[in-house]
């Protein structure tokens, strides 16, 4: 029953996220549009903060602090940047939340405990428990390894921006790089949800992979193209919070994060077509330019 | 074969809320006119902190003595925050030099 209220007053604050964005869309109602969408990000944090949940510890003084301390610097920094240093800063705000999907996504995963979900939670029917390939695993791999690749990413994108990295950093081969990186998180993935039990090690390894290959796909790709890159690595990490969703089994998460992916991904290439370019020859042209 | 059918079986639901949320993205901001590309994607980026929910469940479900997730979850649900506060702030202002440009 108190389930049901939870997840009634989250749809409220979807809603909420939904006119939002679509005020957003518009010259006129712009600022509305973004006081609204704040409006409904404050209701669903109030919800998760007091929603009624059995065997919970709460721990509200952990997440007040948590609080306190993140508006607190992400107020001043938005207060302080100049005007001219508002993409970099995007691009920083961007990567933080990256990096919340992959935290998330990398202490769900260590906790993991297959003895005792698995008997529960289990995809597998026919018995054979004996293994981590479940929707929960799933989900935290995918959050971990989005998150690392938005958060690494962002970081790069930034540094272009302002100018404390080199505008055209050539790594060598950077389309085989990229390539053996996909492979290789793809093959850790396998291995870790073919496992019998969490992999701390392996876990450590595909989260630097991660980080690795967001560096891998922005670095070699310049400084103009920056905004479009941003863009995308912003639906990315819409997609870092659906996918964190899934694990909670959270609408909120799961459906804001998917419109920021759909509506992300979408704005990447109305950017594109506004700059004449098209998303394929920034990824490619900047993946190319050494070879 | 049988592990995706499974799949699909046991999560029809959420499949078509995520079916139907995509569209639903791509909808609301189909025809927003090039000046508004910037504050748009920074808007939305602030959206994306609802990851922060997450990171709030995760404390919640979190045992007194587990520090290392308690800690882990602190510096979570204040990145989190950094991008939700920080983003709607700077779209914000975005888009008050927009409105004064206009005039």
């Amino acid at each position: 029953m108190e389930r049901h209220i939870t997840d009634f007053l989250y749809l409220i604050s979807i809603v909420v996220f939904i006119f939002g964005m679509k005020g957003l869309s518009s010259p006129a109602t712009a600022r509305k549009g973004n006081l609204t969408a704040a409006a409904g990000m404050g209701l669903a944090i109030l919800i998760a903060l007091f929603s009624p949940a059995e065997g919970s510890f709460d721990n509200h003084i952990w997440i007040i602090a948590g609080m306190v301390v993140g508006s607190a610097i992400g107020l001043v920094s938005a207060k302080r940047v100049a005007m001219t240093k508002m993409p970099e800063m995007v691009s920083l705000f961007n990567g933080l939340g990256g990096a919340t999907a992959m935290l998330i996504g990398f202490i769900e995963l260590k906790n993991y405990q297959p003895a005792v979900i698995s008997t529960v939670k289990s995809l597998l029917s026919n018995g054979e428990a004996a293994s981590l390939m479940n929707g929960e695993v799933f989900s935290s791999i995918f959050a971990l390894i989005i998150g690392a690749v938005s958060f690494s990413g962002s970081l790069i994108a930034w540094g272009k921006l302002n100018g404390s990295l080199r505008d055209n950093i050539k790594l060598p081969a950077p389309q085989i790089v990229n390539l053996v990186t996909l492979t290789a998180i793809i093959a850790l993935s396998v291995m870790i949800m073919n496992g019998e039990e969490m992999n701390f090690a392996l876990l450590l390894i595909l989260t630097v992979l991660g980080l690795f290959y967001g560096v891998a796909f922005v670095s070699p790709i310049g400084g103009g193209d920056m905004p479009v890159v941003i863009s995308l690595l912003n639906s990315f990490t819409g997609v870092g919070a659906a996918v964190a969703g899934l694990i909670y089994g959270n609408n909120i998460m799961i459906i804001g994060g998917i419109l920021v992916g759909a509506s992300g991904t979408i704005l990447t290439v109305l950017m594109c077509e506004a700059m004449n370019r098209s998303l394929i020859s920034v990824i490619v042209g900047g993946l190319g330019s050494s070879g | 074969m049988d592990v995706i059918l499974n799949f699909i079986a046991e999560n029809l639901p959420m499949i078509t809320i995520l079916t139907l949320a995509t569209f639903v993205g791509i909808e609301i901001i189909a025809k927003v006119p090039t000046v508004l590309h910037t504050p748009l994607m920074s808007g939305s980026n602030a959206i994306s902190g609802v990851v922060v929910i997450g990171a709030i469940l995760l404390i919640r479900d979190a045992k007194p003595d587990e520090y290392l997730t308690l800690i882990i979850g602190f510096l979570g649900i204040a990145l989190a925050m950094i991008n939700v506060v920080g983003g709607f702030a700077v779209t914000n202002r975005m888009l008050e030099m927009f409105k004064k440009k206009k005039k």
